[in-house]
């Protein structure tokens, strides 16, 4: 398969000033100069995007992944390295980039389109189409500033993909619109991947990403770090949000295990050394990795300075937005409570767990007989759920499509 | 709606059977002076669009519309012919309308540069989120002050029928020399102005300035053997001919107004233009040209390397 779409090396830097001086009179009494820090954005990124692929860039905010897309629409250029596209590009980065207010929405059509590049006499034939997908009817001749916000997005986005492009860039525009238009937009994405036209797409949106890209490439701090399958994408992104995390929590999160220390735990009598999940097992790896309804064992190892009797032990395991989706006491389960007289693990399986894409905290404590914890620890990054398949959401529920009607 | 949709695309749910097209466009930290001027002819549509946007924006909203920009030029026409022909008397006659031919060119020059200079950055919006040879904005503006300047021809040969005045024939081929001239004269320093004006906001308020003075250096309002006379006892008429708009404007003047040393109003013979051949005027036009293009060129040069922080510095 040939390449639409061919980055080498490229980089980007930013400056970025703390103050900007832009007039002459502020530079000459600056000396000429702004201060400006360096802000590498792009770092060496090379990447192929074959014809008639559909490929995400994922990445968080400032991981380079709209620079990317800037630079490959042009409107940005690379301080080295170069960019080959092939074929009439389209970017939506913005819809209804070029509107004039004051002009009617016929105009602006014929405005917005030649500013994407396509001649007079193709606007002129897709003008009807045009005018059709927007739904805007007799409103097109009215000016833009009395279109609604709606109205002013599904136009620009009308204009947009209609213009017939080879490589269609996307930056989470469609987000705009009602429910119905969104559809509809979605529903030309897909129909232009049916033709055989090239989509880069740029979202925050995991599941956006899902639903239309076959490939995607995580960036992060603008060096590319994984690349896959949107499935596989994903969890690498999940993996550096939580490295990033750790750099910027710090003491919250280091490496596997964090157990939080109380204050006056050299007093307790109980401790929790460890924490930690164990896909697969049978095969008993140290991957923490799973996929939904995959078996999951938790060690808890404990030390213990004198004997504690009647114990029990509870655990939580909680989703990425601190809501508990589980949790549970050993006396629930009608097990008799422990006694603890030195070191020792306790081990808890799940045989299965319907859980859907993302990192699983976990949170375990061991009480005394009146279920006063005595020991505690917390695992944020538990384990991690990776979706291979195409559905989304929480939970991973199993369901069947009956597929002959009623009638 | 379906069916538009089954109209457009025919080869629904197959591949291959849209043939892609197979241009290829590169991003790089710099692209080449000729690439630049290929990727501007095709976007010669977006030109005439944002040409089209600006005049109609312009007048929107105004009942007398494009009148207005008619209007202009004939009121200054009938204040200069009250003020220089009835009060002052300065002795040229028709002064208004060999004002005229001089002050249209003029016109055009300083709205096209005046324009181009604010285009890059009133476009930000369009210029950081869609991706177009940016040096169309700065030509747009050239564009709309032609349409400006064919508006006010239209007064000025009004003028020179009320006045029964006939244009030189012989020298009529130097007009459309002289208007290529003024063209690129303005499209280059419409262009090097543009993407300075992003980095150095104060361009337009120095332009303004500037152009007052160069107005004044440009034999307008003044004629143009009052200034060279003395030029040239000093050896210096070289001067006059640094300035481009100085042969522009004569070629203007000496084809519309026509008259070389007429009689004056005062009954003196008053020295208006230089009384040269046709091919002293190529000569100057020619220089002209040359000079222009090679700055057009390094205009888009310079262009060329300012556009890449283009949109992160608006």
């Amino acid at each position: 398969m040939p390449n639409a779409i061919e980055v080498d090396n490229v980089s980007k830097v930013f400056r970025l000033y703390s103050e900007k001086f832009s007039s002459l009179k502020e530079r000459v009494i600056h000396g000429g100069k702004n201060p400006y820090q360096e802000f590498h954005a792009l770092k060496g990124v090379s990447l192929n995007i074959g014809e008639g692929t559909s490929v995400g860039l994922l990445g968080h905010n400032g991981s380079g992944k709209s620079t990317l897309l800037k630079t490959i629409a042009g409107i940005i250029q690379p301080n080295s390295g170069e960019i080959r596209v092939k074929g009439r590009v389209s970017a939506m980065l913005e819809v209804g980039a070029g509107f004039h207010p004051e002009l009617s929405g016929r105009d602006n059509i014929f405005l917005s389109a030649t500013l994407l590049g396509l001649p007079v006499s193709e606007v002129k034939s897709r003008f009807d189409e045009i005018v059709e997908f927007s739904e805007l009817g007799q409103f097109i001749d009215n000016q833009v500033k009395y279109y609604s916000s709606g109205m002013y997005a599904r136009l620009g986005f009308a204009v947009a993909v209609n213009v017939d492009p080879d490589v269609l860039l996307v930056d989470e525009v469609l987000a705009v619109g009602d429910e119905n238009f969104q559809r509809k937009c979605i529903e030309r994405i897909k129909s232009f991947q049916k033709d055989g036209r090239t989509i880069v797409f740029v979202s925050h949106s995991p599941e956006l990403v899902r639903a239309i890209c076959d490939f995607a490439y995580v960036l992060d701090h603008g060096s590319l770090i994984g690349e896959g399958s949107p499935a596989e994408a994903i969890a690498e992104l999940r993996d550096s949000l939580n490295r990033n995390k750790g750099q910027v929590g710090g003491a919250v999160i280091g490496g596997d295990v964090v157990v939080a220390p109380a204050p006056e735990s050299q007093d307790r009598p109980l401790s929790i050394t460890s924490l930690r999940a164990v896909a697969d097992v049978e095969r008993n790896t140290d991957s923490t990795r799973i996929s939904p309804n995959d078996s999951l064992k938790i060690v808890v190892s404990y030390s213990a300075k004198e004997q504690v009797t009647g114990t029990n032990i509870t655990l939580s395991i909680v989703a990425p937005n601190n809501d508990v989706v589980f949790s549970a006491n050993s006396e629930d389960l009608q097990i008799e409570p422990f006694d603890i007289d030195s070191d020792g693990v306790f081990e808890l399986y799940f045989d299965k767990v319907p859980l859907l894409d993302g990192v699983y905290g976990l949170a375990v404590t061991i009480n005394d007989r009146s279920r006063i914890p005595m020991a505690w620890a917390e695992e944020k990054i538990g384990f991690q759920v990776v979706n291979p398949s195409l559905v989304s959401g929480l939970v991973a529920l199993e369901y069947r499509v009956n597929p002959s009607s009623r009638s | 709606m379906l069916d538009h949709f089954q109209s457009e695309e025919q080869s629904e749910g197959g591949d291959g059977g849209r043939t892609s097209r197979s241009e290829l466009h590169v991003v790089a930290s710099s692209v080449s002076v000729p690439k630049r001027i290929v990727r501007l002819w095709e976007y010669r549509p977006l030109l005439i669009s944002l040409v089209r946007k600006e005049l109609s924006v312009k007048y929107k909203n105004s009942i007398l519309g494009f009148v207005w920009s008619m209007l202009n030029p004939a009121l200054t026409l009938v204040i200069y012919f009250v003020v220089f022909q009835l009060v002052l008397k300065n002795g040229i006659p028709q002064f208004a309308v060999y004002l005229l031919c001089g002050l249209v060119v003029w016109n055009f020059f300083s709205n096209a540069i005046m324009g181009a200079t604010g285009s890059v950055v009133a476009n930000a919006g369009i210029v950081k989120k869609v991706s177009f040879p940016r040096e169309v904005l700065p030509l747009a503006s050239v564009g709309s002050a032609m349409v400006f300047f064919f508006l006010q021809g239209i007064v000025l040969i009004l003028a020179l029928v009320i006045a029964r005045d006939v244009p030189a024939f012989s020298y009529l081929p130097l007009l459309l020399f002289a208007f290529v001239d003024l063209m690129i004269l303005s499209g280059a320093l419409a262009v090097l102005l543009g993407a300075l004006n992003v980095f150095y906001r104060d361009t337009q308020h120095l332009l303004e300035i500037v152009l007052m003075a160069w107005f004044w250096a440009t034999p307008v309002v003044y004629p143009y053997q009052q200034i060279a006379t003395p030029l040239m006892h000093h050896g210096l008429l070289f001067l006059d001919f640094i300035n481009p708009m100085t042969a522009i404007v004569l070629t203007f003047q000496r084809v519309l107004y026509a008259k070389v040393s007429p009689m004056g109003t005062t009954h003196t013979v008053v020295h208006l233009l230089p009384a040269n051949s046709v091919l002293w005027f190529a000569g100057q036009l020619s220089i002209v040209l040359v000079v222009s293009t090679i700055l057009f060129l390094i205009a888009l040069k310079i262009f060329g390397r300012m556009e890449g922080n283009f949109a992160e510095e608006l």
